[in-house]
């Protein structure tokens, strides 16, 4: 019987890169988020809102990633910043290599912040490190307040958690105090903010926030 | 469905390890995964036997060892094994637990048929 001892990681190739990518970030003191959710919680309304806004003291890029269409590159490219798109044709999650290709197309040297939208989906992109300094996870009140335990991964491997759609919550079945309560539960580390892309709430704090992070990084 | 990557990855890895210039063929693939690895076996299953043809990992079987969540309490220091649903200690009810085991998603061996032998 012959048998091999293999003993590696199955993602370390995407984990290497990942690194590499990291590197490239901390050489341009570039800080950068990849925001995750399901397919409709809000991150590109969250995400208009936010260039709209943090336009004049951070310079940011964003890469897009959809399944199908440029429709959010598109979207964001209007607020006159840099923007990506990555089209998966299929694929359920971006990997770091697609981030990598993506990064050629986008001066690191001229931006602060880099915004990277991942494939509406709470799961696979979970364990696909990007090379990004955090998580944000965007949870909107109309999926329910049972959304963190559901999908605990993402919620546990997050550093922040937008909770979106707050204007809906008088017409809807959502206990806001019992979704952050449930999200704690997964992660008490999280920071939370609350927003509404309709209304504008909560939007101020989040982008005050979002440019003290991306101000904090070591410009080289 | 990341389930089609990983399955690639894993044949990528078994590939690389095979012994060079001879004819080897996979009989086994042992591999750990971890309750918070986000990996459903049964589509792993399915997307390997799917890619794998017509490589040397062809008709070769998936071995998992399944490794259950377990935490250190960072305040009692106590191990515990947990569900994912709540991040909490079941001996003190700390909430700053550090995740001890769990996440892995790895390779660890594979078995390989005797020359000659059919798979």
């Amino acid at each position: 019987m012959s048998v091999i001892t293999i003993e590696r990681k199955v993602l370390e190739k995407n984990d290497q890169i990942a690194a590499e990518n990291r590197s490239l970030f901390a050489r341009h003191g570039v800080f950068v988020i990849n925001m995750v959710s399901s397919p409709g919680a809000g991150k590109t309304s969250i995400l208009e809102q936010t260039l709209g806004r943090i336009g004049i003291s951070v310079s940011a890029a964003v890469i897009e990633g959809d399944v199908q269409t440029d429709l959010d590159a598109q979207r964001v490219a209007k607020y006159n910043v840099p923007a990506v798109q990555i089209v998966t044709a299929g694929g359920c999650h971006l990997e770091a290599n697609l981030v990598r290709d993506a990064l050629t197309r986008i001066d690191l040297s001229k931006i602060r912040l880099l915004v990277i939208e991942n494939v509406g989906n709470l799961v696979c992109p979970s364990n696909y490190d990007l090379g990004e300094a955090m998580k944000v996870v965007v949870a909107a009140t109309t999926e329910g307040d049972d959304k963190p335990l559901k999908y605990p991964g993402m919620f546990r491997n997050a550093t922040v958690l937008v909770i979106n759609k707050i204007d809906l919550l008088p017409y809807i079945p959502c206990d806001l105090g019992r979704l952050k309560e449930n999200a704690l539960k997964i992660n008490p580390s999280l920071k939370v903010f609350e927003t509404s892309c309709t209304t504008g709430a909560g939007i101020a704090s989040w982008c005050d926030w979002l440019t003290d992070q991306a101000n904090a990084v070591h410009r080289p | 469905m990341h389930e089609l990557s990983i399955a690639q990855s894993i044949l990528d890895i078994v590939c690389r390890h095979l012994p060079k210039g001879a004819d080897a063929r996979v009989k086994t693939i042992r591999l750990t995964i971890g309750e918070m690895a986000g990996v459903v076996t049964d589509s792993l299953t399915f997307c390997f036997s799917a890619i794998s043809e017509g490589t040397p990992a062809q008709g070769a079987a998936l071995e998992i060892v399944h490794v259950p969540l377990t935490v250190r309490c960072r305040a009692c220091g106590r191990d515990s094994a947990i569900t994912p649903e709540a991040f909490i200690c079941p001996a003190c009810g700390g909430r700053e637990l550090m995740v001890t085991g769990g996440r892995e998603l790895l390779v660890k061996e594979i078995e390989l048929h005797e020359n000659g032998a059919s798979p």
